[in-house]
């Protein structure tokens, strides 16, 4: 196991390429902790993915270095840097036994017949396999086999990390909360750095310590879940992460209040007087409804999703979400948003900026 | 409302077809089965002859010896073929220009019809004027299809070879390039050696349409006629006369019309035969992988 | 126009695939089915869709049979999870495509293709080509292609799998909007609770190629009627407890007793399965509803909004789903608090005994 470092990391698919448009991956330095868990969160095409294939070696980067712990494992191919990785879709070998898919990549790497066998019951048993060792793979489900690609990741005792790609894609709802509990208590047991790539950010969100936030070719935050829900450094994290995501609105900033549409909403510090294009930004779970002060609003749909309610509204002429918990009542009086000054974020050309005290 | 048929519309577009077959295939087989069954000295007239050619057909010694050269034709055929066709698909680039070049250039041999492919290697591997025989005899080989039984089996072989592993090949890459990307990392990742990728990963997954290769490779081997006809005519002495060679000899060379229609009928239903088991294999395969 | 399935079932190669079936949907409405993989789902929308004959029973559209009607003689649309569009025309034409068989003049299909592009925002992008599109907007032209022909039946079968959680969330809302402007049946298939909630109307929930039950969505949410209905429409999945019932009390689990009210001191006495969801489970001693449970705290995750919890009681797993963060440590015991009036009682069979507010 190892700390995974990435330096001046950038990677371009065009051979040529100066343009900064043309890097699928913008230059990042990073250092990633030894048995930490990572998600890498982002929407298509925003290079997640190919940041995890550099990591495991299945792309080499065009630019800067990636290092194991002291080892620089740029130029070592995927095969040599002992990585294990779960994909999107269920690699398995279907002519096999699910014991010998577990045992094959020690076989490969020319393990004793007794050790391979102890190895792959021990794993088995890690991740429930040990009912159905001896049956084909080809015909089990898709939750087994995503099983039995992690356990062949995990037989190998010394990963330098395990890398998942979407893992849970093809798994249905019920599914996932048992895989993802399991890989959570998998990590906690053994310790193995775990680098998740995703789009669903309730999945990077629960499963990682650490989510680093990708938005087109750019880190743009790596933090706790917490520190993503609480104060978004640029909106598109803002409104990526929450569901729905974060209210912005366009605002013009002076001092220690906010005007939207003419309404004055006071701040918790002073701002100066803020140039370039600003927005103001508030969770939906923060918005408060109240019969007289603040931005006068109008309720357009309410929709209840079982835990909690989302009600639709729309305030100067901005459409706004609002969350209530389940069976909060809707009532006529509510007519407008109070928004609680310490939850409001500032954003100037849609990164964050820190409030003074003035 | 009829529970049976969805649309009826669909049978009028086949009676064409139908129509076609009847006059191309039917009659004409039918024509063979009363050969089969009857003696004939002409004039349109038939003696019932029952299972007598058939019984002839099956003790028949010469029969026995064609039947042997084909079943070894096909059978190194298929021996070379599959797996050169396996190693030149596994062995393709797989996409850009080189993939396309590579494409055309082996459909090539697949588009040129039979008695072409045979002129052509007959007159390539002549002693005297063709450029592959003129160069065996400068490199002092004792090489010469029309008199050596030898030769003149690696001379069809190589020809058939030249001429059909193509189609192997096109069938198997095709199957290769449905396997996503995603087996080969992991097999990368799991260190495996490249005979255990191909082994565990690339074979099982084309061995659907590798066995459709096989079957065609089958029945067009089993065939055969047109080109040991042209390169050969089924000599030296008898060494290449195949079935089918022989059936022909047989009915146009010496009109023993009856023997050789009985020929023929054992001749079709060997094919049919295993063309069925083949069926029978790729059906209860697929049944298999849908569970 | 209805649609109605008097009795359907089908069986394929001996397997029965979907069990007899009764359904009736009237024009307009919107009906997700819910069901998790092969459950049934795209096999019900198949047999309604005429691509497949059932085995027993009738299909009714507007009360005339069509059991026997191929797809092609039916007023039938479909969007299924892949993005299918003609690759080879641009948008305009493939929304078109639809309307090109029939006999409308080209002033009609110009104005219907405009204003079923306009709802789903494909305006800018009408002389493009599909693959030069983002998956949510290609998904939102096979969206407009199925909505164009206004069809009386449209069937999507989890239309948003493969799109992008986020995209997916706007669609989510829209989608709905769109659906209620349109006259057409809208069957609406997926795996996934929160969809289904936010489409509103009608649910059938699926179990095993059977309707386990039909009716408004949250109706069937709240009020599930079996233990299969109630499991398909949690997620997080359902936490389940034993519960023992001797005349007025019943006993869950190591001795939590509750006293019944008087709605339900009248069911059998007995063994039952309480299942409650897991946003009825609390840390903080709530109303008196509340039942308290000692547990272990084996798992927390934090969204930043939201807190899951996982302990254990005895030899149940439970997940509990809080608002705000808290991070208990874990191996630590926990009292967990649950309210009374979110519990469902299942009987031996799996129907539901008593739900929620009867209890107490």
């Amino acid at each position: 196991m190892a700390q995974i470092t990435l330096s001046n990391l950038a990677h371009t698919y065009t051979p040529e390429g100066g343009q900064q448009s043309d890097f699928a991956l913008k230059e990042m330095n990073h250092i990633w902790h030894d048995g930490g868990a990572y998600a890498l969160l982002g929407p298509s095409g925003c290079g997640k993915t190919t940041l995890l294939n550099i990591i495991s070696g299945l792309i080499k980067p065009s630019h800067g270095r990636v290092f194991f712990g002291e080892n620089d494992v740029t130029d070592i191919p995927a095969e040599k840097r002992n990585i294990a990785q779960v994909f999107q879709f269920p690699v398995v070998y279907d002519t096999m036994t699910v014991r010998e898919n577990l045992a094959f990549p020690l076989k490969n790497r020319g393990g004793s017949k007794v050790e391979v066998q102890a190895r792959v019951a021990q794993v088995a048993k890690m991740i429930g396999l040990d009912g159905i060792l001896d049956i084909k793979a080809r015909g089990l489900g898709a939750d087994i086999k995503q099983k039995i690609s992690l356990g062949r990741g995990m037989v190998r005792e010394s990963v330098n990390a395990i890398l998942f790609d979407e893992p849970l894609t093809v798994i249905d709802p019920h599914m996932k909360w048992e895989l993802r509990t399991q890989l959570k208590s998998l990590h906690r047991e053994f310790g193995h750095t775990m680098i998740y790539v995703t789009h669903d950010q309730t999945e990077a969100l629960t499963f990682a310590e650490n989510v680093v936030m990708l938005y087109e070719g750019e880190v743009v935050q790596i933090g706790s879940p917490e520190a993503l829900f609480e104060s978004p450094q640029h909106t598109f994290v803002g409104h990526f992460i929450g569901s729905p995501g974060m209210n912005l609105m366009a605002a013009k900033v002076q001092g220690n209040h906010a005007l939207v549409g003419g309404h004055a909403i006071p701040l918790q510090g002073s701002y100066g007087n803020l140039s370039g294009y600003t927005q103001i930004g508030i969770r939906p779970e923060y918005i408060e409804f109240c019969g007289a002060e603040g931005l006068p609003c109008r309720i357009d749909r309410v929709e209840d999703i079982g835990h909690r309610r989302i009600v639709r509204t729309e305030a100067a002429g901005v459409a706004i979400d609002v969350v209530m918990p389940a069976g909060a009542p809707i009532d006529p009086t509510m007519t407008y948003l109070h928004f609680p000054a310490e939850k409001i974020s500032v954003y100037k050309d849609h990164w964050r900026i820190e409030h003074g005290w003035a | 409302m009829s529970l049976k048929v969805q649309n009826n519309k669909a049978w009028f577009l086949v009676l064409p077809v139908l129509v076609l077959v009847m006059f191309s295939a039917v009659i004409p087989l039918m024509t063979v089965v009363n050969y089969a069954f009857n003696d004939t000295f002409g004039n349109n007239q038939f003696f019932w002859n029952g299972l007598g050619w058939f019984e002839e057909m099956v003790q028949s010694e010469r029969l026995h010896a064609a039947l042997g050269r084909q079943v070894l034709f096909t059978g190194i055929i298929l021996l070379v073929e599959v797996p050169l066709g396996i190693f030149v698909a596994l062995n393709m680039p797989k996409k850009g220009f080189w993939a396309s070049l590579c494409l055309v250039l082996m459909s090539l041999p697949l588009l040129i019809p039979f008695n072409v492919v045979g002129t052509i290697w007959q007159i390539f591997c002549r002693v005297d004027i063709g450029l592959l025989g003129r160069a065996a005899a400068a490199l002092g080989i004792d090489y010469n299809y029309t008199s050596d039984a030898f030769d003149a089996w690696v001379t069809l072989i190589i020809m058939d070879v030249w001429h059909w592993t193509s189609l192997v090949a096109l069938l198997c890459y095709a199957g290769l390039q449905s396997i996503p990307q995603a087996y080969y990392h992991a097999a990368r990742i799991d260190q495996s050696t490249r005979w255990n990728t191909f082994r565990y990963i690339e074979l099982p997954k084309i061995s659907g349409v590798l066995l459709i290769a096989i079957l065609l490779r089958f029945i067009d081997s089993f065939m055969i006629y047109t080109e040991p006809f042209v390169v050969t005519g089924g000599g030296p002495g008898n060494a290449t006369t195949f079935l089918s060679i022989d059936l022909v000899k047989m009915a146009i060379g010496q009109f023993d019309l009856g023997p050789a229609a009985a020929f023929s009928l054992m001749y079709f239903l060997v094919i049919l035969l295993v063309s069925w088991v083949f069926y029978t294999v790729m059906v209860t395969r697929d049944a298999e992988q849908d569970r | 126009m209805s649609l109605e399935l008097q009795g359907v079932s089908r069986t394929v190669n001996g397997q029965v695939t979907i069990r007899p079936t009764d359904l009736r949907f009237e024009q307009g409405t919107i009906n997700v089915l819910l069901g998790p993989t092969a459950s049934g789902k795209t096999s019900l929308m198949r047999l309604m869709a005429g691509l497949d004959r059932p085995t027993t029973g009738r299909i009714l559209a507007s009360d005339t049979d069509v059991t026997g009607q191929p797809v092609q003689k039916r007023n039938v649309a479909m969007v299924y999870q892949e993005f299918i569009n003609y690759p080879g025309k641009t948008v305009y034409e493939n929304i078109a495509s639809p309307l090109r068989l029939g006999s409308k003049s080209r002033a009609d299909i110009d104005s219907a293709v405009r204003s079923t592009a306009e709802t789903l925002g494909l305006t800018p992008f009408l002389q493009r080509r599909p693959l030069e599109l983002s998956g949510g907007q290609q998904q939102r032209c096979a969206l407009a292609r199925a909505l164009v022909k206004e069809a009386g039946l449209i069937l999507l079968d989890e239309p948003l799998a493969n799109l992008d959680y986020k995209l997916r969330e706007e669609l989510r809302v829209e989608i709905p909007k769109i659906f209620a402007k349109s006259g057409s049946i809208f069957i609406y298939a997926t795996t996934e609770p929160e969809e289904a909630l936010l489409l509103g109307g009608q649910t059938v929930t699926l179990h095993e190629g059977a309707v386990s039950q039909f009716g408004q969505t949250s109706a069937v949410y709240r009020h599930p009627l079996n233990i299969h209905s109630a499991e398909v429409f949690s997620d997080p999945p359902m936490n389940f407890i034993a519960g023992n019932k001797v005349g007025g009390v019943l006993a869950l689990g190591d001795g939590q007793a509750v006293a019944l009210g008087n709605h339900s001191v009248s069911l059998p006495d007995g063994e039952y399965s309480v299942g409650f969801r897991a946003h009825a489970v609390s840390v903080d001693p709530w109303a008196a509803d509340s039942v308290r449970f000692d547990c272990t705290l084996t798992g927390v995750e934090v969204t930043g909004s939201e807190t899951f919890l996982y302990v254990r009681q005895q030899n149940h797993q439970w997940v509990g789903r809080l608002q705000g963060i808290r991070r208990p440590a874990i191996g630590e015991r926990l009292e967990v608090w649950i309210n009374i009036k979110n519990m469902y009682l299942f009987n031996a069979a799996g129907q539901l005994a008593a739900a929620g507010s009867d209890l107490v």
